[in-house]
């Protein structure tokens, strides 16, 4: 008994030490402003900033490779803390959201066919979708499964929905979806065409209840003139020059364009 | 006769080829618009030299190939063209440029089209060559490739065997057979002018022991030719794989991301060498096919001489309609087709054939969990492991995807059929394909 506790710890101490040695001769030099920067950023390795995962970014900030505001999801305070660190001032990243550009729900947009197979909208994209409709939102939600922050969901009708405050504005669900219906606007801004569809009027009106039939009302009524048609059969704001008037939305015949202080004040 | 080699995978499917079998070809006349688009083949989108509004007659060219890997594309009767516009295409499942062309009914041949030779002796190897670009040809046995590129094949890669591939393995389709029945002596011209373009001395002829009709006046029309040799092949799924045939005719591998001219061996499908055969004698471009119409849901299974571009529904008119409640109309056959989401949609110069299953036969399996079986991997032909293929794909895991080699998978379709938990395999591998070519795309543009 004596003998084999005292032969084992002699055998720890013997490989304790051999270790220690090891650990000191074999050192990985870590530049420290990594670490350093790594314990600032949000670590939720969303892939937002385009690295992998947050010590990507770390590594890449402290090479000086990326810029101190690249995390989108941490914001301001993260990129002034990080500018703090990496000893340089931050300019001010204006915080973005998520918007799905299509209202093509279940009940208002006419469906041609019936899908059954990998639950994926990738997968579906493949062979069309089941919606009339080319260019609208698929409805099987890879979006929501592909947010790491749950500010997504599925609405009962079939729409992914994003949650305004818990968005961070790491652009997973853009990435993701193979119809582009998602794309990243900047926080403020309240006024949206929510369609994607190029098809010509008579042509959307007949699958979509909600869709852009290219009236060019809206274009007619914006007071700054910066809503112009796209490909001239698709509405689309100038989001830096829009200042949320609204007045497109009370115009829209088919209201494409929503107004978010309209649907907040309505909820309320 | 040729022996056979020993081969790997496949399934036996019920190959329902009664429905049609019986029916002669038949023209299916002129539909109220043709919609042909610019890329109905494999390679670059072939580019428009009309313009809207203009009149066109049969025959006569619309758009000019483009790059390397690209096919002309030709008016299939006389009329306007309406539009050139994007259109939903059924295979690409995406919106895609096309010609629209409104028919006047007249169906006016092209001054340009005029008879090329009588017989191979009076036309060269170069001129077929040639010939084939000019009427643009791609392979009909589904994956539309340019037939100009296979007959160019590069100086260090000499091919010493041209196969005929008549095998027409797909469940359902009969529109090879029927070729091979009625247009023999048409289809082994054709199969000689492909062998003469191609510098090939030997020529196989291949067909699935399922069709005796056809290989009896098949081997009639081949009798006189001795360069040319007969297969029959024990009929089993997907053995009409150009990689699969090679190996069962030949015994020969095409290496993974390889073609048959590694091996030494061209392959085209008997619609392919018709089409040629019937140009050279009258020298209408390629802008008809044979397409079968049938499966359980129409009332009158038909094999019809189609016009490219005509729309799916007009065929199932055509064929006497729906018989029941449709469940599902597939573009191709069951194994590989592709169900379509609207009628309005065009025949390629690559479809075969439209197969309209009934409601009730259309079955929505309760997806359940892989039980390790193995099935799937016995059923592949390529020797693949479909179980892991589908797995990373699953979960979104390309890189170990592209390692279990996803991208050399031919999407038979064979591991799905045997799959008892009713998985749809094919489809992960499908996304996985076309998310692993889309980072490789995005990552060449990046360094550019």
């Amino acid at each position: 008994m004596l003998q084999a506790t005292l032969a084992l710890g002699l055998a720890g101490l013997v490989f304790g030490g051999l270790l220690a040695l090891a650990a000191q001769k074999f050192r990985v030099q870590v530049d420290p402003k990594v670490t350093e920067v790594l314990s600032v950023l949000p670590g939720a390795n969303c892939g937002g900033c385009g690295y992998p995962g947050c010590s990507g970014l770390a590594s890449a900030i402290a090479e000086g490779k990326a810029p101190v505001n690249a995390c989108v999801v941490g914001g301001n305070p993260v990129a002034e803390r990080i500018a703090g660190i990496m000893g340089v001032a931050a300019s001010a990243v204006e915080p973005m959201v998520a918007v799905v550009y299509c209202q093509g729900s279940d009940s208002l947009a006419e469906k041609s066919a019936e899908y059954d197979g990998v639950d994926d909208c990738r997968a579906l994209d493949q062979i069309g979708g089941t919606k009339s409709c080319p260019y609208g939102c698929l409805g099987l939600g890879t979006c929501v499964r592909a947010c790491k922050f749950g500010a997504m969901y599925m609405s009962k009708d079939g729409l992914p929905v994003v949650i305004k405050e818990k968005c961070t504005g790491c652009g997973a669900c853009a990435r993701v979806c193979p119809r582009h219906v998602i794309d990243m606007v900047p926080k403020s801004k309240e006024v949206h065409i929510l369609c994607r569809s190029y098809d010509r009027g008579p042509v959307v009106r007949k699958y979509c209840k909600v869709g852009c039939i290219a009236c060019q009302a809206c274009v007619r009524a914006c007071p700054l003139k910066c809503i112009s048609m796209d490909r001239g059969t698709l509405a689309k704001i100038d989001y830096s020059v829009c200042d949320n008037c609204g007045i497109c939305a009370t115009k829209c015949p088919v209201k494409t364009i929503v107004d978010e202080k309209k649907v907040a004040s309505a909820a309320s | 006769m040729i022996s056979l080699k020993r081969t790997s995978g496949g399934v036996r499917v019920d190959d329902k080829k009664d429905l049609s079998a019986g029916s002669p070809i038949e023209p299916a006349g002129i539909p109220g618009e043709l919609v042909l688009f610019l890329s109905q083949h494999t390679g670059a989108p072939s580019k428009p030299v009309v313009k809207v509004q203009d009149l066109v007659k049969r025959g006569q060219l619309l758009a000019e190939p483009q790059g390397a890997i690209s096919a002309a594309l030709h008016a299939p009767t006389s009329g306007k063209v309406k539009a050139i516009e994007p259109r939903y295409h059924p295979i690409q499942g995406r919106l895609v440029d096309a010609i629209v062309l409104e028919p006047d009914g007249k169906n006016e041949v092209f001054e340009g089209v005029v008879p090329r030779a009588r017989d191979l002796d009076s036309i060269s190897g170069e001129e077929i060559i040639a010939f084939v670009r000019e009427i643009g040809l791609v392979g009909l046995g589904g994956a539309a490739f340019p037939t100009a590129v296979k007959l160019t094949p590069p100086a260090d890669k000499p091919i010493d065997t041209y196969l005929l591939n008549g095998a027409e393995c797909e469940p359902y389709l009969t529109s090879d057979y029927r070729l091979m029945l009625e247009e023999a002596e048409v289809v082994i011209f054709g199969f000689r002018a492909l062998l003469k373009a191609a510098r090939v001395a030997r020529g196989i002829v291949c067909i699935e022991d399922n069709k005796p009709e056809a290989i009896s006046a098949m081997q009639r029309a081949m009798s006189p030719f001795p360069e040319l040799d007969l297969a029959v092949l024990p009929s089993r799924y997907p053995r009409g794989g150009e990689k699969q045939l090679i190996e069962a005719v030949l015994g020969r591998e095409v290496p993974p991301a390889g073609l048959p001219l590694d091996v030494g061996v061209i392959v085209s499908n008997v619609g392919t060498a018709f089409t040629l055969g019937k140009a050279i004698r009258t020298g209408l471009p390629l802008v008809e096919r044979v397409i079968s119409v049938t499966g359980e849901g129409v009332t009158r299974p038909s094999n019809f001489l189609a016009l490219i571009g005509t729309p799916v529904s007009y065929l199932i008119e055509k064929a006497g309609g729906f018989s029941g409640t449709p469940g599902k109309v597939i573009m191709g056959g069951p194994m590989m087709g592709i169900s379509v989401k609207s009628l309005d949609v065009p025949v390629l110069k690559g479809t075969s054939g439209i197969v309209v299953l009934k409601k009730e036969q259309v079955k929505k399996d309760k997806m359940l969990p892989c039980i390790r079986c193995g099935r799937c991997v016995d059923a592949c032909p390529l020797r693949l492991l479909p179980v892991w293929m589908a797995a990373y794909a699953e979960r979104g895991l390309l890189e170990e995807a592209e390692r279990a080699r996803v991208l050399d998978c031919c999407e038979c379709g064979a591991c799905a059929y045997e799959c008892p938990a009713k998985r749809p395999l094919v489809q992960w591998i499908r996304m996985a394909k076309s998310e692993i070519l889309a980072k490789r795309r995005a990552q060449n543009h990046a360094r550019k």
